[in-house]
């Protein structure tokens, strides 16, 4: 594993994932496309499918995704200290929020400019969701491989419109992967034998 | 202070068995805190799901600073912030161990041809689950309902049209996705507040 030595990495990774935990409205999901595009494309920290195997990681392990996902990628840059800056980084955002709200919940939950202000956000959240998911589409078209089109159109299908279970599809594909690595060795094999 | 390291260990199995994003979480912290141990009615753990969706951050973690903080003040003026902090680190120290263990066997493994085939099967599938929360999130800004029961009656044009204008901008100048979802929040929040005042109905009339 490739380690980053330039100094500085542990702060620009504690603020990273600060600033980001602050915005993530709305799921794991929306944390995982802010990273994507702080962590692959501004910083070129990681490769982009290097962040996607990272989401299917975190996705099957328990617990919230933001924090499994900030403990590899921290892990990636620093090892375990890298891990728990990161989580750091992940977990005050929402703790100082919900810390101050706890005290004056009221107010807050029957605020209509709030409510105004966090309805009109998911427009936003779901056009950073959307650019994000364009750049990864596109590069899985490129592969040009009928069967990853044909999987990530159909895994699409399921979940959106049938609410199929994210953990079922991900252990579907993976086992749709050691099969396709069980058909390639078994043709190499035939390959040598000839 | 046993309420406290009962709030803990509960936390831990939360943190332990929510397995796929933060609505499995729900139903976990709903039977540790209200059905098994009674410290919360049903009526505040409803008012502790509303506020931990309109805050950002993990449901589970805000959920786990909530409970700590409203349970740990009974216990004088430490307790909150004490309770804040037991409850988050029981949610999150399963996470830290499982992950920890796996990332350091994904970076090990990862250049084997054989781990990379079975890898690459899974990256179309993570897309279009990144995708899918895309389009819920859509379609509660849209609707205000997911895609299973949503009314074309409620369709909202100023969220529609601000989700266009934020998705060009973010093709075209490529801005960080922070600034366009603040600024989505507050020229929404305005476009509404001038809609209010000229139909006169007011802001609350709008939701």
């Amino acid at each position: 594993m490739k380690q980053e030595k330039t100094p500085g990495v542990l702060r620009k990774l504690f603020w990273s994932m600060f600033v980001l935990s602050a915005f993530t409205f709305g799921g794991g999901f929306v944390i995982v496309s802010l990273m994507k595009k702080k962590f692959v494309e501004e910083l070129k920290w990681l490769e982009e499918d290097e962040m996607l195997d990272v989401t299917a990681i975190t996705q099957s392990s328990p617990g919230p995704l933001p924090v499994n996902a900030s403990v590899i990628i921290g892990y990636r840059m620093r090892g375990v200290v890298g891990s728990l800056v990161a989580i750091l980084g992940t977990i005050l955002p929402p703790m100082i929020i919900i810390f101050i709200i706890s005290m004056c919940y009221e107010q807050f939950r029957t605020n209509p400019y709030i409510a105004v202000a966090l309805q009109v956000m998911r427009a936003g959240v779901a056009a950073v969701i959307f650019d994000v998911v364009i750049n990864l589409a596109k590069n899985v078209v490129k592969t040009r491989s009928i069967l990853y089109i044909a999987m990530m159109v159909i895994a699409f299908i399921l979940t959106c419109f049938f609410k199929v279970n994210a953990m079922l599809i991900i252990l579907s594909c993976l086992g749709i992967g050691i099969l396709d690595l069980l058909i390639d060795l078994y043709r190499k094999k035939g390959a040598a034998a000839k | 202070m046993s309420l406290l390291i009962k709030l803990f260990f509960s936390f831990i199995q939360v943190g332990l068995f929510s397995v796929g994003g933060g609505y499995a979480a729900i139903p976990l912290i709903q039977a540790q805190v209200v059905d098994l141990h009674h410290l919360m009615t049903m009526e505040q753990f409803t008012d502790l799901i509303t506020i931990a969706e309109m805050t950002p951050g993990p449901i589970s973690i805000n959920s786990a600073t909530f409970v700590g903080t409203q349970l740990g003040w009974q216990l004088g003026a430490w307790g909150g912030p004490v309770g804040a902090i037991l409850c988050t680190l029981g949610c999150i120290i399963p996470s830290f161990i499982i992950c920890l263990t796996l990332a350091h066997f994904y970076y090990k493994y990862r250049s084997f041809s054989g781990v990379q085939t079975v890898l690459s099967a899974l990256r179309p599938a993570v897309v279009a689950l990144i995708g899918s929360a895309g389009t819920s999130i859509l379609m509660l800004g849209l609707f205000q309902a997911d895609i299973q029961s949503f009314h074309w009656a409620d369709f909202r044009w100023v969220e529609f049209i601000m989700f266009g204008v934020c998705l060009f901008i973010l093709r075209r100048f490529k801005p960080s996705a922070v600034a366009v979802i603040l600024g989505s929040g507050v020229v929404g929040t305005l476009i509404y507040l001038g809609i209010g005042a000229l139909t006169g109905q007011g802001i609350t009339g709008l939701l």
